[in-house]
């Protein structure tokens, strides 16, 4: 166990390296220079207005050395525990992360819970009353949830409960500190549709463990030992066929905390998937840089995470 | 495979023959099945897979509803007609028009156009792809395999929307570009799965018997290994159709997929589609219900076709008893050490 996860700790350190080159080398082949936007963009004047030329900026931003320097530089300064500042504002990455992250895993875990409650007892009861109506409609749902999506939802959800009742989804962010209901009437919508959404996945994967489990000889035992029902669906099957459910589960965490950038969008929530658009279309290098770092470094502890987990949760598993 | 029993010399002359007759019915019907892989994969979707025929019919349907949507409308996709801007569906305008007057029905059947090429030609290269990097690093292991799948790590690391929002703005927007980058993009992260099969496949004694007689290394790949990861390419072609699909929907969504005034669904469905909502409320509704018919068709048949495939990856729509029958099946042969 240690050995393995030394093993896994250790190759982790040339993922992330591949990461850092990934993420510093194609944010800076997008064409669209930050000089140039720039120095015809500002507040009270251009750049060049102000007698400021392109190789001033240039040399301000600390771009103006040749790219594997920049590199070697910004990589120095992470392990210091400094991503760097915005090109734009006066920032820092981590000051904006900071800010940025609680949004993104309030929204995550939102739609985490909201997916996992009506995934696992519409899976559980598809699989124990297996080709009922009941059973039908879930399989459906989990499917329908699958196939639409997600963006079309929210713009749905915008244009006709307006149209019909002349409501809308709250769309001003506030923070869960400063008022939690109106933070919660916020969040509530791309949660649910997020979380619609991972269900279907979840639904299908809990159906056709328990299907499995309960075609196991135990669970005949259990039958013949005239156990009730929901000790038999609960104890001996739930528990054994959520082993590679709750994989499946730890698989949705990165994508539902980090890469919801179209519904952030629609929602207008300040997440990091919005904070990563933002960054793309302004050509912030920095910010673009420590976000994608910060997504990734997490995608892969959360899949270390769940790897370990499933050794945790079932012992038949070895790590070798 | 028949062998041929000991009492065989016994038989009359008449049960020789039934017995070859036999054998070659046998032999030449597992060559016709080799042949035709797909033709036989196509019947038991038909015979089998009501749900993965429904999805094929659809997604036949809209093939065809997108190669004649010239004929099939008087309209032209991007010809602007103030006059007639927003307009309700009517019987000219059978599903209304949007902001700039162009003709709903028409954008949407030349918008499924762009699906569907993006639909079938990302998974295409995805398929290529992962078949040459996976085949390669499967086959060849060692250092060259521990840094490329370190490599393959690093870019499933991002989710995958904003890697192809990242590479789609170095490259700019297009149909082309939205087509290699996530054929592309899918195909390293699709090579994990062709990787860890060929390396299975690699320790059958069939690969090893191939290799103490002789065989050449491209001999292997090509005649032992390649043909036993067919089947995980077509698996593989089928679940990144959808998810092509979806993506440059998204793309085009937030404005870097194909540019506009071409119709695609999801560009449909972004800016004027939420903007002129109050009036024109179906200019939402329409892009996006058929790009959930597609997705939904594409998404039944490769759940068919995975089932029909990969008895092992067995957690889709179909039949569930099937996955019951393959495991006991496979019981029995571990039981009997085979």
């Amino acid at each position: 166990m240690t050995s393995y996860l030394i093993r896994r700790l250790l190759l982790m350190v040339p993922t992330i390296l591949f990461v850092t080159i990934m993420v510093f080398m194609l944010i800076r082949i997008v064409p669209g220079d930050v000089i140039t936007m720039m120095a015809q963009r500002g507040e009270g004047g251009t750049a060049v207005e102000y007698g400021i030329t392109e190789d001033q900026i240039k040399e301000m931003l600390g771009l103006d050395v040749p790219i594997h320097i920049q590199y070697f530089r910004w990589l120095g300064n992470i392990l210091h525990g400094d991503l760097g500042k915005s090109l734009w504002s006066t920032r820092t990455v981590i000051d904006e992360l900071k800010s940025r992250i609680p949004v993104s895993v309030e929204l995550g875990i939102l739609a985490l819970i909201i997916g996992q409650l009506v995934a696992f007892p519409v899976g559980i009861y598809s699989a124990i009353r297996q080709d009922s109506f009941g059973d039908l409609t879930g399989r459906s749902l989990a499917i329908a949830f699958l196939c639409i999506p997600a963006f079309w939802l929210a713009t749905l959800l915008m244009v006709y409960p307006a149209l019909w009742w002349k409501w809308m989804p709250a769309s001003q962010y506030v923070s869960f500190f400063q008022d939690p209901l109106g933070n919660l009437a916020v969040f509530i919508w791309p949660a649910l549709i997020m979380g619609l959404h991972s269900s279907g996945v979840t639904m299908r994967m809990t159906r056709t463990m328990m299907l499995e489990v309960l075609r196991q000889d135990y669970i005949r035992t259990a039958w013949s030992k005239g156990l009730k029902e929901h000790i038999i669906i609960i104890r001996h099957g739930l528990r054994n066929a959520l082993i590679p459910v709750i994989t499946i589960v730890g698989m949705q965490i990165p994508v539902l905390i980090g890469g919801v950038v179209i519904i952030e969008q629609i929602f207008n929530l300040p997440g990091m998937g919005r904070l990563f658009l933002e960054s793309l279309t302004t050509r912030d290098y920095t910010m673009l840089s420590g976000v994608n770092l910060f997504i990734a470094t997490f995608v892969l502890v959360n899949n270390l995470g769940v790897d370990l987990t499933y050794g945790y949760l079932d012992p038949r598993i070895r790590y070798t | 495979m028949v062998t041929l029993t000991p009492g065989y010399a016994t038989h009359s002359s008449k049960d020789a023959k039934k017995d070859m007759s036999y054998a070659q019915t046998i032999s030449s019907g597992e060559v016709r099945k080799n042949r035709n892989m797909l033709a036989d994969l196509c019947i038991r979707i038909v015979k089998e897979k009501p749900l993965g025929l429904v999805g094929a019919v659809f997604i036949f349907a809209a093939i065809v509803l997108a190669i004649l949507a010239p004929v099939l409308t008087p309209f032209d996709p991007n010809q602007v007609n103030i006059g007639d801007r927003l307009l309700p569906p009517s019987s000219h305008y059978l599903l209304g028009t949007d902001n700039q007057g162009r003709d709903l029905l028409t954008r949407i059947l030349f918008g499924g156009r762009i699906s569907l090429i993006v639909g079938f030609a990302a998974p295409a290269i995805t398929g290529v792809v992962s078949l040459i990097i996976g085949i390669a690093t499967g086959f060849m292991g060692g250092k060259f395999d521990i840094i490329v799948q370190r490599f393959v790590d690093a870019w499933m690391a991002f989710p995958g929307l904003m890697l192809y929002l990242l590479v789609m703005s170095i490259f700019g927007g297009g149909l082309v570009q939205v087509v290699m980058v996530l054929g592309i993009a899918g195909g390293i992260s699709g090579s994990r799965t062709i990787r860890s099969a060929v390396v299975g496949i690699k320790e059958n004694v069939y690969v090893e018997a191939a290799r103490a007689i002789g065989g050449s290394k491209r001999h292997l790949m090509m005649s032992h290994i390649l043909p036993n990861i067919v089947p995980m390419v077509i698996i593989l072609f089928t679940m990144h159709m959808a998810g092509a699909i979806l993506a440059e929907a998204s793309l085009s969504f937030l404005g870097f997929g194909v540019p506009p005034p071409n119709p695609s669904w999801g560009g449909m469905l972004s800016g004027a589609g939420r903007k002129y909502m109050e009036q024109a409320p179906w200019m939402a509704l329409w892009p996006g219900l058929c790009l959930s018919l597609v997705v939904y068709s594409v998404s039944m048949l490769g759940d068919a076709v995975r089932d029909i495939l990969d008895p092992r990856l067995r957690g889709g729509i179909g039949r569930y008893s099937n996955a019951r029958v393959g495991r006991e099946v496979k019981n029995i042969r571990q039981r009997r050490g085979l």
